[in-house]
Order: C-alpha cells, then structure tokens, then sequence
C-alpha cells in the first residue's frame, strides 16, 4: 500500500459509498496499491462525508459516484489532485507551536485519528503506540514512578468531575491485596456528545495502552471496558485491538516479556444513562440493575466485586500513553494553572461547522464557538452555549470570554462534564430547553432515591406549567427550593446535578422566565400554548401559500386579498410565518 | 407452569457455555438473545435462567431496567427517530409526531403488519446532521417532516415487491 484512503461518513454507519470506492478502486486496478479505511471523523462533520488522502493529506468532499471516479482517474492515476472538490480547511494535524489564528486546535487525544486505520496495530505502533508502556518496563519505572509522572502532568479526570487521575490511582495503589481492577467508562450517555465513541471507533490502542499503564500503577491484572451497546463498530474495533494487542505481547501474560500480566474484557452497558456514575456501572458490569449506592466507600477502594477499582473514562486513558511518553512536564505546559492538556468537545447546535474538536484548557468559549465552530448560522445571535449536557447549565452570551476551566465552567453554574458543546440561538426558548432536559433526567433516574425520583418530575411538572402560561410566581421558588433539595440530598451525580439546567437558566434569563409567567408569552414560539399567530391584513398581499401549507387548514380566503387565521383550529405550528415572504404573519 | 419448552440454538448455547463461569454474565448473554430474536422472548429466558442459575425475576428486572432490551417483537424495518439536542432544537419532536401520524402508532409499537417500529434515541452520534432518523443502519439526515412520507413509502413498495 502506497497510498490510505480514510472514508468519513456521517453515523459512521454503513453505506453504499465505501463499496463503491472499493469497486471503483478494483476496477482501475489499484485495491492493491491503495487501502481503503471506514475511520470516524477527520474533524469536518458539517461536510461528511468526506475522505482523506494520505501522504498527500488532502481532503475532498462533495462524494458523489461521478465525483469518485474523477478523484481516482486524477488523483490516483494522473497524480493531479482534483482542486474543485478540496476541502477547504486544510490539514487539521498540526503541532502545538504551529497553531495559528486560523487553525487553534491541538490534538493529543484525537492524535491518530484520520491517520491511522484503527483495525491495524502496527499503524497505532508507527505512530509512537505503545511506547509509554514499552518505556515503563523498559526503564524498569516503579509504580510509584509512574504514579508521580501522572502528578507532574496534572491530568484529571474527563468525564466531568475532574478528580485528579493520579489521586484515583494512588488510592487504589495503597490498598493491600492483588486483586484489583482497572475500568474504563465508556458508557458516553449525554445527548449531543460522541467524543469517547470517536476516540474508540478512530484509536482503541490507545484507550488499551492507557489501561494497562493503570493496571501496571495499581497493581492489577484484569482491566473492563463498560461499553454502550449502542456503539458496534467502537465494540468491534476493541475486539480486534484487543486480539492484536495479544498477539504481539502488549497485552495477556508477561508483557513484553517482563512478570506483568495484564489482560482486558469488554462488557457491554444496554442503554441506561445512569450507568454512567461509577458506582452504578460497576452494579450493572456484576449483572445487576444499574443503580448506584451511596459512596463513601469510593471505588477506589470497593468498587467492582468489593474489590479495588480503578475507573477512569475513555478520554483520561488515551491521555495517558502521551503523558508516559512524552513526560508528565510536556503535558504540563499546556493548559491552564489548574486544569492541564486539552479537552474534547462536540461542538454542536446552531453553530457554522460543528464537529469534534480538541482545544488546550483555557481556550475562551468565544474563541471556540466564533474562531472555530465560524459562528452562529443564518446570521442569528447567539444567546447561550449550554456544557456538560443534561448535567450542566447554560452559560450566557455575557460570560463567553470565561476561558475554558473546570474551575471557571463550575463557577458559572455549569459544568465541564464530558465534553458536549451546545451552542443556542436567539430562537431557542431557555424555558423549553430546561423542560427538555428534566424529560431526560426523570426518564433516565433511576428510582433508587427519592430526592431524584420525585424531585425530577416535580420540576418537571412545574416547568411545563410555565411554558402552558399557568405558573405563578411562586412557581419560580418552588422550583429554587426543589433543586437545593436535590443538590443536597440526591445519591448520585445524576440527582445531585439534575437541577443545573433549570437554576442556571432561572439565573442567567429571569425575564424569559417572567415573560412566561406574566406576560404569558413565550419570544421564540417554542411554547406552543403561548404563541398566536396572525396575519396583518395591510401586509398579507393574498398569495395563499400560508393556506396552502397550513397542515390543518386553519387559515382561510380569497386570492389577492388578505388572509384569516382561525385561532380555534390553529395547532401553533409556525409554518406559515415560516412560508410568508412578506412577513404578513405575526408571532404574538 | 405449562409454557412450552424452547430449544435454543446452537450458537446461543455455544455463547452460553462461554460465559457460564464468568461473573455478571447475564447482561452479555441477554444482549446475544436479543441479537438472535431481535427481542427477549419470555420462553427463551426462561431456558436462560435455568442454564446460568439466574432467578427469572432477577432477568425480568434486568431487561425492564435496561432501554435496550425489549420484551416485544419489534418491527421489520426499525425506526429510530434522534431526540438528542442537537436534533430536539432542529425539530426532532416535529418529525416524531408526523412519524406517529404517518404510521398512525406511538413510539414504542409496531404496526400491525409488523413492517414498521418507531423509537426514540438520544443522540446517535451524527448531530451535524440534526434532525436525523434511522431505518435499521440507513441514516436520514437533515430531514423536514415533508420527506418522511416518501422515505416510508420506499419501504412499503419494497415490503410490496417481495410479496408479489
């Protein structure tokens, strides 16, 4: 193989395109010459599909049937890259030093991905794989040496916490006993975050080299990996990592032929959003229902069948190969004073170019959403940027230039979590938001503690009074009183952060929320109860569109002269001031 | 108790005799039984019980704590409608209920022919895409509620195709 074609299609799910390449590529003669990877995200999720090309690392899009043929009849065969198909950004594999205003990003963890073919070892290998572990037991390093270089990195946890890694691990290091265990969440539950699933599907050796660097600092020989269900291709690329990872050494009895032994097994979760709090997971890996217990005892020290458990997320283990390799003070030099190296985000909702994205701590959120994610679509303002998913909050438009800390997300209310970015216009009703994550929350409590189980789906019914114009304004208390309670009380982080979204949104657009109440309005129209729509009659010219889409026929009259709605039909779907090209129909 | 027996498969035994000895086995071996039925039939987990001595109700509370696991046949061709974020804010919920009217079902069922199934995801990963939807592995993406009665209609000349 002379030349990698990396496929990046949208879901990563199976489509016609990559038989059509591997054809296409057969027919020309050149399957042999040419590999052909299914790899997820080389970091242009807006264009998908899209494919790489490397050495050349030139990026095309636009992939029909007759696009292909021509990139491989001129590409391929004359050697002339086709420029009308380009990608317009340029390589996103870029080092530290030569990070420009243009490009801001910087990969440690997404490092291999796009440049790899994550179904060959010997690819990870090439690209300095596995030499942190190699450099462990090469140098004969002590557990407490590998311990103290995680110290010097600064590394936390990333699942959202923020736990300092090399606390976890000396933990469970000091307790006496040989069996412990090392597991890796990677249970990515959020809505609108595919950072881990990424990292799995584009470069499961690392996540397998980071585990086994952990098993090696604690002191045990069997690692887990709690993988959703939801994730096939990410559970049959560990499968095969896993099995060449065993063939070589790297992973099973004496590795690399020292007396350290150390194996790993894949236990898939069956879509249970809780099963994200370690306590839960370890439950549902023992066969039970995922349900979590009251911590103290912490994992670290009971954790999975009562014994020690070291567990650390999909993102902090392919942090650590780095780290071991490169050392703990290069790590160090990025980020910010107290949170270290980069993090991962899923930048999505109304932003330009949405995607995964890896950025040093201490980026400021403006510099993420207008430098990297291009800004608002459709020229809207923005009003909000919500993090760590249906665990965290919003943050206000006022507060974008907080640079990114877990530190400085916490202050504000909300949290770094894992690492979904969501980016909200002026047409998104802060109200309805906050509902539609307390739907998911009480969908996805688990029942043990009532705090979580009744409180979540008290705020929930309170909220859907304000968005039907029925609360009072004692509603907004109750609300406030509610949440304290379940910060205070719950069992786990689920119940504990449940009320962010709603207290962080009451907080940063209390007069979106007086609106409601008071006035009964709601300014984007997301509340459908409090929406009438109705058509001026010096501006409606007669056209009819409006009737003609109305999906109820609600609107009714005579051509060329103005238009009616009737209210007592109208379902508020909006279509028709969607429709109307003379802003005749009004949002009131 | 008179239910009739079942007589698993052979891949399903072979699968089983693998994990018999490992501890917390029974979310594994559910998981290969749905693979297999595309459900988990109650006959089937009954066999399963007895095999690694697992309490029926003990796999019952498993399977109803678990979103994955169904104890009803789903349809032939499952939806799967994404109400992640990103896609609730471009409209998820609109294209669930034109789904549910369409089809005239709630999420969660089958139509009576057995061709179709809808369900409700969060977030499959594709979110530059919003609002998406998946029929078995296709993925539909930037979808207006407009296009859903010909992407369904597909299916259904399909289903008809076969049968004539």
């Amino acid at each position: 193989m002379n030349r990698y074609i990396f496929l990046s299609e949208p879901g990563n799910r199976s489509s016609d395109l990559f038989f059509y390449i591997q054809k296409a590529l057969a027919e020309k003669g050149l399957d042999k010459k040419i590999g052909l990877v299914r790899t997820q995200n080389v970091g242009f999720y807006s264009s998908m599909p899209v494919m790489r090309v490397i050495p050349d690392d030139i990026v095309y899009k636009d992939l029909t049937h007759e696009n292909i043929n021509r990139i491989i009849e001129e590409h391929f065969i004359h050697k002339k890259p086709v420029t009308q198909l380009l990608h317009k950004v340029a390589s996103p594999y870029v080092r530290l030093e030569n990070r420009n205003e243009y490009y801001k990003q910087f990969r440690i963890v997404l490092r291999n991905m796009g440049c790899i073919d994550p179904e060959n070892i010997r690819d990870y290998i090439k690209r300095d794989g596995y030499r942190g572990l190699e450099k462990i037991l090469k140098n004969k390093m002590t557990p407490d040496d590998v311990i103290d270089e995680l110290k010097i990195s600064g590394l936390r946890g990333r699942g959202g916490a923020g736990f300092p890694t090399w606390k976890k691990w000396k933990l469970t290091q000091e307790v006496p006993g040989d069996e412990k265990y090392v597991i890796c969440n990677a249970d990515e539950g959020d809505p609108g975050a595919y950072m881990d699933r990424s990292t799995l599907e584009g470069d499961p050796h690392s996540i397998l080299e980071g585990m086994t660097i952990a098993g090696f600092a604690v002191g045990s020989r069997q690692g887990y990996i709690y993988i959703r269900a939801e994730y096939p291709l990410a559970i049959k690329r560990l499968e095969i990592a896993i099995s060449q990872a065993r063939e070589l050494g790297l992973l099973g009895p004496n590795i690399l032929g020292t007396d350290f032994s150390f194996d790993i097994e894949l236990r898939w979760g069956a879509g249970a959003f809780v099963c994200g709090e370690e306590t839960a997971l370890i439950a549902s890996i023992e066969g039970n229902r995922g349900m979590p217990r009251p911590r103290p005892p912490y994992p670290s020290v009971k954790g999975l069948w009562d014994k020690p458990s070291v567990i650390n997320n999909v993102e902090t283990y392919a942090n650590v190969p780095v780290i071991l390799d490169k050392g703990g003070s290069w790590f160090a030099k990025i980020g910010t004073e107290t949170s270290k190296g980069t993090k991962v985000f899923a930048l999505t909702g109304k932003t330009k170019n949405s995607g995964l994205i890896e950025v040093p701590m201490g980026m400021t959120l403006r510099e993420i959403i207008f430098d990297i994610g291009g800004g608002i679509k459709d020229n809207k303002k923005i009003k909000a940027v919500q993090t760590g998913g249906p665990s965290g909050g919003v943050i206000p438009e006022s507060y974008l230039d907080t640079p990114v800390s877990y530190e400085s997300l916490q202050k504000l209310g909300s949290i770094m979590g894992s690492g979904g970015m969501i980016v909200m216009d002026e047409d998104d009703c802060m109200v309805d938001v906050s509902k539609y994550y307390l739907q998911f929350a009480v969908d996805e409590s688990c029942g043990k503690c009532s705090p979580c189980r009744i409180g979540g789906k008290q705020l929930y019914d309170l909220l859907e009074k304000i968005s039907k114009g029925s609360a009072v304004d004692q509603d907004l208390d109750r609300i406030k009183r509610i949440g304290q309670a379940m910060l205070k009380a719950s069992l786990c982080g689920l119940g504990q952060n449940t009320p962010n979204p709603v207290l962080s949104t009451l907080k940063y657009f209390p007069e979106e929320y007086d609106e409601h109440i008071r006035m009964k309005k709601c300014r984007t129209g997301k509340c459908k109860d409090l929406v009438t729509y109705l058509i001026d009659p010096d501006k409606c010219i007669g056209c009819s569109l409006c009737a003609l889409r109305c999906p109820v026929k609600a609107i009714t009259g005579e051509k060329k002269k103005p238009y009616f709605i009737h209210q007592d039909m109208c379902i508020k779907c909006g279509e028709c001031y969607n429709v109307c090209k003379f802003s005749a129909v009004k949002r009131d | 108790m008179n239910e009739e027996k079942v007589k698993l498969p052979d891949s399903l035994l072979e699968y089983i005799g693998q994990w018999k000895n490992k501890k917390g086995n029974v979310i594994m071996v559910l998981h290969k039984v749905q693979e297999l039925y595309g459900f988990i039939p109650r006959a089937v987990a009954m066999e399963v019980s007895t095999l690694i001595n697992i309490p029926l109700a003990k796999i019952y509370g498993i399977i109803t704590f678990y979103h994955l696991f169904k104890l009803k046949k789903p349809g032939k061709y499952r939806i799967s409608v994404c109400l992640g974020t990103a896609c609730y804010l471009s409209g998820g919920n609109d294209i669930m209920a034109e789904l549910e009217n369409i089809l005239g079902i709630g999420v969660n069922h089958t139509t009576d022919d057995g061709i179709f199934s809808i369900e409700a995801v969060r977030c499959l990963g594709c979110c530059g895409l919003a609002p998406v939807l998946v029929i078995n592995e296709k993925v539909y993406g930037k979808l207006k509620k407009e296009d859903l009665a010909a992407i369904l209609g597909r299916y259904r000349n399909q289903e008809a195709a076969v049968k004539a």
